[in-house]
């Protein structure tokens, strides 16, 4: 019952945190030539970071019970 | 190979597939046993969301500038993780008002109030028809191309094909006979539509697969990997920029961050989205799996965006293929011919999916938001007399259907070349994001009023129309293009791209902007400034505080006369005369009564309750018309209302408080059962004294009696021997009368009625008084004192004689347990800062550790009581100790088995007391 409660404040700590994480400045921090596996950094970044979200709200979801 | 009537044949036989699976699921849950209700399904059908627009438009606009299309898919991802507390409230909202579409909800919010669903309805049909005129371009485009085959032929302008000709225009008409077969068989009771959603969880399963399929032959079949793809791309001026988008991102990052918020509002207000999240959930729990899976859908279909753009790029570098077309022209241009068939059938998925969910949202909210209300109210029709409706409800929304797609197929004729199929899309993203201020207000702030919510919607739908709207139409040439360039009559500060001189943005962060501002301004002020009516603050109450009231019985907001039979008329004619009698059966089976053959009193639960079975068919603005005219009720004030609001809050806190006051109860009583058992144990201790004492007296007492009768039954009883018992008997009277004294003591220091004559008292002579005072014994003994006595001790506070009598134990116990003629006994003074500590060392027998805890309880020795000759009254511990207690000290034993013991006691010292100190004191 207390895992409930807290998941709504969790779930909007990700939230905030993709906020952050999708938006200037973090963003321009990829935005520079170079590239991770051959990937561009800008693309590798927001698709690893947008993974990481996920996973954590599929975390913080499933934990509930 | 891939001829006109192979596509033709496939396309049909997939729609078909497509009605088997509805079918197959409408007769499960007619059965049943619900095919869609599992959180799976679920969030396939969520997936709606990708439409013709994710599956080629995506690709047209990575191929232009990168990353454009992401915030599309990243903004609902960050608007789902706040569903937990958004939606999960949207969905109790919806269970337990039956909601049956958008614009239900936020009529039924504003007071049930046929007006603002009306304006709701209006904003979402115009607001919707670019997108649905997207999904026909995207159908009669990619077939178009596919027919070419092998050639890769664009398709020619729209206008310059004869209007039957375009291929768009059947497509309407079938998708419109399709949705028609589909959604509107018959009037489903509270709009859910389970045969549809277990078609697009299909669909939604068939355009992943078919856009993974090209994404994967793109990326390791035509390159050699997604860094062969990139690499390449970097070696191509042309494309160089796109790999740090950003910058040349038009608007750059202002752009990005208004796309997210708008994908964000546009996730939680398309009317499909409404639909399919809201409307067609079937268990609240779902929604739990639904938060990570249906980001992971929008994840996996976006991976190989990229990859499929650039080298779209790279495998047509002359631009004479549109970049939008790159998921059906690259499998082409490979002679895939079944990769191509597979990608034009999940493009299909993509766009029927979208159209069928959101044709039949829209045409339940025309029907039961704009048509209905209006002909309930037209009393030349007569509505009210005819016995069966349903039919003329799935009429109007059949029409509607049928209409919305022709007016999405004329907004493609007239405005649909000029934009790409994404900036299409943006523009009824922009629409329905109106409708936030509203429906987000509507549920977490109580004060939004009616006529705040329409001033709000049509201000903000006017700033839409305006700066995005009328800007197309200009551009397709049916609008003089100069209003765009120079504005209105020439005024320059009203030009809709750049409202108010407000310039260097993208067209959609521009009206987003403006339209917003619009908006929700309006919506505030308005709301701050105008008063709600009755029916507004108790619609706004049920819908804000959803979660306090759940469970309880809702509050009673009615008040009039009605007969049953009437009522059960107006949901015959509605329902159809087997559904009004599930509904009757069904409340009263739960209210204990017979029905029908006792008849039910429509009280007001029981009119709220036909009120709501009403909308769930029609619509609560509809059932509220439809109600009032079946019976003859009495408005309620606002005032009145209020008292009923505060009443059911009185009952929930009076409850809080009942819960408070019964756990105060426990703990009383919990500690009213501790003390009892402390009560238990003292009175068990008062009897073990007791008994202790008794027994201890008659000890003496037997063996002063035994040597008295002796000398009683025998007279001639020599001298000596007679003088020697005689002896025995003063002996054992003295101890006789010292352990009687002992216990006197001890109780009148228990009980705290002793005398105290505390003193200044110096520790060092009062321990060379005593020492010199036992002297005698010591001798006698043979036992050697040695005294460590410092020079300056500081004086203690205490009564004299108290002192003396502990001292006098502790060194009479050394004696006792010292063996005669080797004994040594210490006595050491100590004066540390704050107390004077006497410590008495002998060199007896020690005692054990287990001994030192209760030596100091009352008549308990070391040593073994049973064979040891008793060697005092096991009172002398325990009184020191409390003397040194009561006197604010301590008095503790140190001792290793055969290795003597240590007793010390401290008592607290009396220093020459600080200015400071005695100020404090005083």
């Amino acid at each position: 019952m207390g895992e409930t409660e807290r998941t709504g404040p969790r779930m909007t700590a990700l939230c905030m945190l993709g906020c952050v994480l999708f938006n200037f400045p973090i963003l321009a921090l990829f935005n520079v030539p170079g590239t991770l596996f051959g990937v561009p950094l800008l693309y590798a970044y927001l698709f690893l970071a947008w993974a990481l979200l996920i996973a954590l709200m599929a975390w913080v979801v499933e934990r509930r019970e | 190979m891939l001829q006109g009537w192979v596509i033709a044949v496939t396309s049909f036989a997939y729609l078909g597939l497509l009605f088997a699976i509805a079918y197959y699921a409408d007769k499960r849950a007619d059965a049943g046993r619900s095919l869609i209700a599992n959180p799976y399904i679920y969030a396939l059908s969520l997936a709606v969301y990708a439409t013709a627009w994710t599956f080629y438009g995506s690709v047209g606009r990575a191929a232009s500038d990168g990353v454009g299309f992401l915030p599309i898919y990243i903004g609902p991802t960050l608007m789902i993780a706040l569903w937990w507390l958004v939606m999960r409230k949207i969905l109790r909202i919806s269970k337990e008002n039956r909601i049956t579409s958008l614009a239900d909800f936020i009529a039924s919010r504003y007071g049930k109030s046929a007006l603002l669903g009306g304006v709701v309805t209006v904003i979402a049909v115009v607001g919707i028809l670019p997108y649905i005129s997207l999904q026909l371009k995207a159908v009669s485009n990619s077939f178009t191309i596919v027919l070419q085959y092998p050639e890769i032929v664009m398709p020619a302008k729209v206008g310059a094909i004869p209007i039957l000709q375009d291929t768009a225009l059947w497509a309407a008409l079938i998708l419109a006979l399709f949705t028609i077969l589909f959604g509107t068989r018959h009037l489903y009771s509270a709009e859910h539509h389970e045969g549809m959603v277990a078609a697009i969880a299909f669909e939604s399963l068939v355009k992943l697969l078919a856009f993974l399929a090209v994404g994967v032959f793109v990326t390791f079949g035509i390159y050699d990997g997604f860094g062969d793809v990139f690499s390449r791309a970097a070696s191509d001026g042309a494309l160089r920029p796109l790999l740090t988008p950003l910058e040349g991102l038009a608007g750059g990052y202002a752009s990005w961050v208004w796309l997210t918020v708008l994908s964000m509002l546009a996730i939680m207000f398309l009317p499909r989205q409404f639909q399919v999240t809201v409307i067609e959930n079937t268990d609240e729990r779902h929604l739990n799996k639904a938060i990570w899976l249906f980001p992971l859908y929008m994840l996996a279909i976006n991976v190989f965006v990229l990859p499929i753009a650039f080298g779209g790029r790279l495998h047509f570098p002359d631009g004479t293929v549109d970049a939008d077309t790159f998921v059906l022209t690259l499998p082409m241009a490979e002679k895939q011919e079944w990769l191509a068939l597979l990608v034009f059938i999940g493009g299909l998925s993509a766009a029927t999916g979208m159209v069928i969910v959101e044709t039949i949202a829209l045409s339940t909210m025309v029907c039961n938001d704009l048509v209905m209300p209006v002909l309930l109210r037209l009393r030349s029709l007569r509505l009210n007399e005819r016995a069966d409706l349903t039919g003329l409800l799935l009429g109007i929304r059949r029409g509607s259907i049928l209409l919305i797609l022709l007016l999405g197929f004329l907004y493609f004729r007239l405005a649909g070349e000029a934009y790409a199929l994404v900036s299409i899309g943006l523009i009824s993203f922009a629409a329905v994001a109106q409708f936030a201020p509203a429906a987000l207000g509507g549920i977490f702030w109580k004060d939004g009023t009616r006529r705040g919510a329409l001033s709000g919607l049509l201000a903000g739908f006017a700033v839409w129309s305006y700066t995005l709207l009328l800007p197309a139409l200009a551009r397709s040439g049916w609008l003089p293009i100069g209003l765009l360039e120079h504005g209105p009559f020439g005024i320059a500060l009203l030009k809709p791209l750049q409202l108010f001189g407000l310039s260097g943005l993208d067209q959609i962060t521009h009206a987003m902007l403006w339209s917003m501002l619009a908006n929700l301004g309006a919506y505030v002020l308005v709301s701050l400034l105008d008063s709600p009516s009755a029916e507004e603050h108790r619609q706004a109450s049920l819908f804000v505080d959803v979660f306090k009231r759940s469970g309880d019985a809702p509050a009673r907001f009615w008040r009039g006369t009605a007969s049953a039979t009437d009522l059960y008329n107006v949901l015959a004619r509605f329902l159809g005369a087997e559904a009004a009698d599930d509904t009757f059966r069904g409340y009263a089976r739960r209210k204990g009564v017979p029905w029908p053959e006792q008849p039910l009193s429509a009280d007001a639960e029981f009119v709220q309750h036909v009120e709501t079975q009403l909308a769930g068919a029609i619509g609560a603005a509809s059932a509220r018309i439809m109600v009032a005219s079946a019976v003859k009720e009495e408005a309620l004030t606002l005032e009145e209302v209020r008292k009923i609001l505060d009443e059911a809050s009185q009952v929930v806190m009076y409850s809080h408080r009942l819960e408070q006051k019964s756990r105060e109860l426990e703990a009383a009583s919990a500690e009213l059962r501790a003390a009892n058992e402390r009560l238990k144990e003292l009175d068990r201790l008062k009897d073990d004294f007791v008994s202790t004492v008794s027994h201890e007296l008659r000890t003496p007492l037997t063996s002063i009696r035994a040597f008295a009768e002796i000398l009683l039954a025998n007279p001639d009883v020599e001298l000596t021997q007679r003088k020697q018992f005689v002896g025995i008997i003063v002996k054992e009277t003295a101890r006789l009368t010292r352990l009687i004294n002992q216990v006197l003591d001890l109780a009148k220091l228990e009980s705290g009625s002793a005398e105290w004559h505390v003193t200044r008292l110096d520790m060092r002579e009062l321990v060379g008084d005593v020492l010199s005072g036992m002297s005698q014994v010591f001798t006698e003994k043979g036992i050697q004192v040695a005294a460590h006595l410092p020079d300056h001790v500081a004086p203690v506070s205490a009564d004299l004689d108290r002192v003396i009598q502990v001292l006098l134990n502790l060194l009479s116990n050394a004696v006792k347990f010292c063996e005669p003629a080797q004994g040594r006994i210490e006595v050491t003074l100590v004066d540390t800062a704050d107390w004077v500590r006497v410590e008495v060392r002998d060199n007896g027998s020690g005692i054990a550790a287990a001994d030192q805890q209760f030596i100091f309880e009352k008549f308990r020795q070391a040593g073994d009581t049973l064979t040891g000759k008793p060697q005092g009254t096991g009172l002398g511990l325990p009184i020191s100790r409390q003397i040194v207690e009561h006197l604010g000290g301590r008095l503790w034993v140190e001792s290793h088995p055969g290795a003597g013991a240590c007793f010390s006691f401290t008592l607290p010292a009396l220093r020459q007391a600080t200015p400071a100190a005695l100020a404090a004191a005083t």
